[in-house]
């Protein structure tokens, strides 16, 4: 009798139990639900708190940001006033200046291998290994190629970072919250264009002027292009293209009306590794 | 017996923990204020309340850097109707814009306080930058 006593408890414990986490179930899973109504019927403040983005006139907006480089027009002189030109904006470190003595006392020299590069040269064997076919035109094995981040549709890179550090924004620029990068360099391995480079040391040292306007990054943190998007925002055309003497333009890709989209239409352009389904944003004009 | 032994214990015991009382006696100075530019003087209104500003800058800032970096949302309007720039450094209407000596607006009461952000490790103070 006992025993069966102490039967029935336990089932009915067990049905009461059970009974109880369904109900705190239901409501906790009702609980975002009820929320959400309570905001949509104008309960809640919630939603217009949130900043407005109002588009000024002077900002350079598109759907997705691409770059069309047209190599015929690409010359070592170009690349270097390109190359130049981000370095500056940007406050890339040279690691092939000597820093000054008096205000940075000891400094160790350079690796090489450390470098930091955003848009940099390239040849064509190594920004298009798949494509180095046997009897290649002799031109393209001496044209020197500028490489930069593609910007892809489908990045590894954003997919890769553990602490969304790095994002694709609304426009399609791929860009970086250097504040939240913990410098795990997984979107380094990721990136099949080695287009993001770490920052082994402090880069001040090997920065020839300082500009204002853009930060410096701090030892620790990885960086690549971020398609001007500074400049873009002050209605102005990114550094390089600005510096390229109509070689690079920049545009809306999903523009048919965009300057890119028309040079897309009359030349055959390739890009970077298309295989890999990355779905890069730069075009080149060969 | 165990009483000296026990007293002698209490004895070191408490002068070890007012350690830093007695340690720090005659050194304390007053909390210092944050000096004010001629600039931010004029202007008399900054982006929130003074109060407001004193305890939750570090708070604002955060946003600022979501707001540039995640919305490219780089105005600020704030409460007294003012349009700010979001920047630390950048612009005339940027926190450096106004308050033009970092020495005497941040650094004073962070180092007072013992706190050291990480700010100018990347932000550039455009004095430094004209040196």
């Amino acid at each position: 009798m006992k025993n069966k006593r102490e039967n029935f408890l336990s089932k009915s414990s067990r049905r009461g139990f059970l009974k109880a986490a369904g109900i705190s179930a239901v409501a906790i899973g009702a609980a975002p639900a009820i929320k959400a109504v309570s905001i949509a019927s104008g309960g809640g403040d919630a939603v217009s708190s949130l900043p407005l983005t109002t588009p000024k006139a002077e900002v350079l907006t598109a759907k997705r940001w691409g770059m069309v480089i047209d190599t015929s027009k690409i010359t070592e002189e170009v690349v270097e006033s390109v190359v130049a030109a981000c370095r500056n904006s940007h406050n890339i470190p040279n690691f092939d200046i000597q820093p000054d003595e008096k205000k940075y006392p000891n400094t160790r020299p350079a690796k090489k291998m450390q470098e930091i590069k955003w848009i940099w040269e390239e040849h064509y064997h190594n920004a298009f290994p798949e494509m180095e076919d046997e009897f290649l035109a002799d031109k393209f094995k001496s044209l020197p190629f500028l490489v930069t981040c593609n910007h892809c549709k489908n990045a590894p890179c954003v997919q890769a970072c553990p602490t969304k550090a790095t994002f694709k924004r609304e426009d399609g620029i791929v860009i970086m919250d250097f504040h939240r990068c913990i410098g795990c360099r997984f979107c380094m391995a990721a990136c099949p264009y080695g287009s993001r480079s770490f920052n082994f040391r402090d880069a001040r040292p090997f920065i020839e002027k300082i500009n204002p306007e853009f930060p410096i990054r701090s030892k620790g943190v990885v960086e690549k292009c971020n398609l001007c998007a500074e400049r873009l925002e002050r209605g102005l055309q990114p550094a390089c293209v600005e510096a390229s003497e109509g070689a690079i333009v920049v545009g809306d890709l999903e523009d048919p009306e965009s300057e890119v989209r028309a040079l897309l239409k009359e030349n055959y352009a390739i890009r970077r590794k298309q295989e890999l389904g990355t779905e890069p944003s730069v075009y080149y004009i060969m | 017996m165990s009483k000296n032994v026990i007293v002698a214990g209490l004895v070191v015991f408490v002068v070890a923990a007012l350690f830093p009382f007695w340690f720090n006696i005659g050194k304390t100075s007053a909390a210092p204020e944050a000096e004010l530019s001629a600039k931010a003087k004029a202007a008399k209104k900054c982006v929130l309340d003074k109060y407001d500003m004193r305890a939750n800058h570090m708070t604002i800032l955060n946003d600022w850097r979501t707001s540039v970096v995640r919305n490219s949302d780089r105005m600020y309007k704030s409460t007294n109707g003012k349009t700010f720039g979001m920047s630390l450094s950048t612009g005339e209407d940027s926190c450096l814009g106004c308050h033009t000596d970092k020495a005497k607006f941040c650094d004073k009461c962070h180092n007072y306080a013992s706190v050291s952000p990480y700010c100018w490790e990347c932000h550039t103070d455009p004095k430094e930058v004209t040196q």
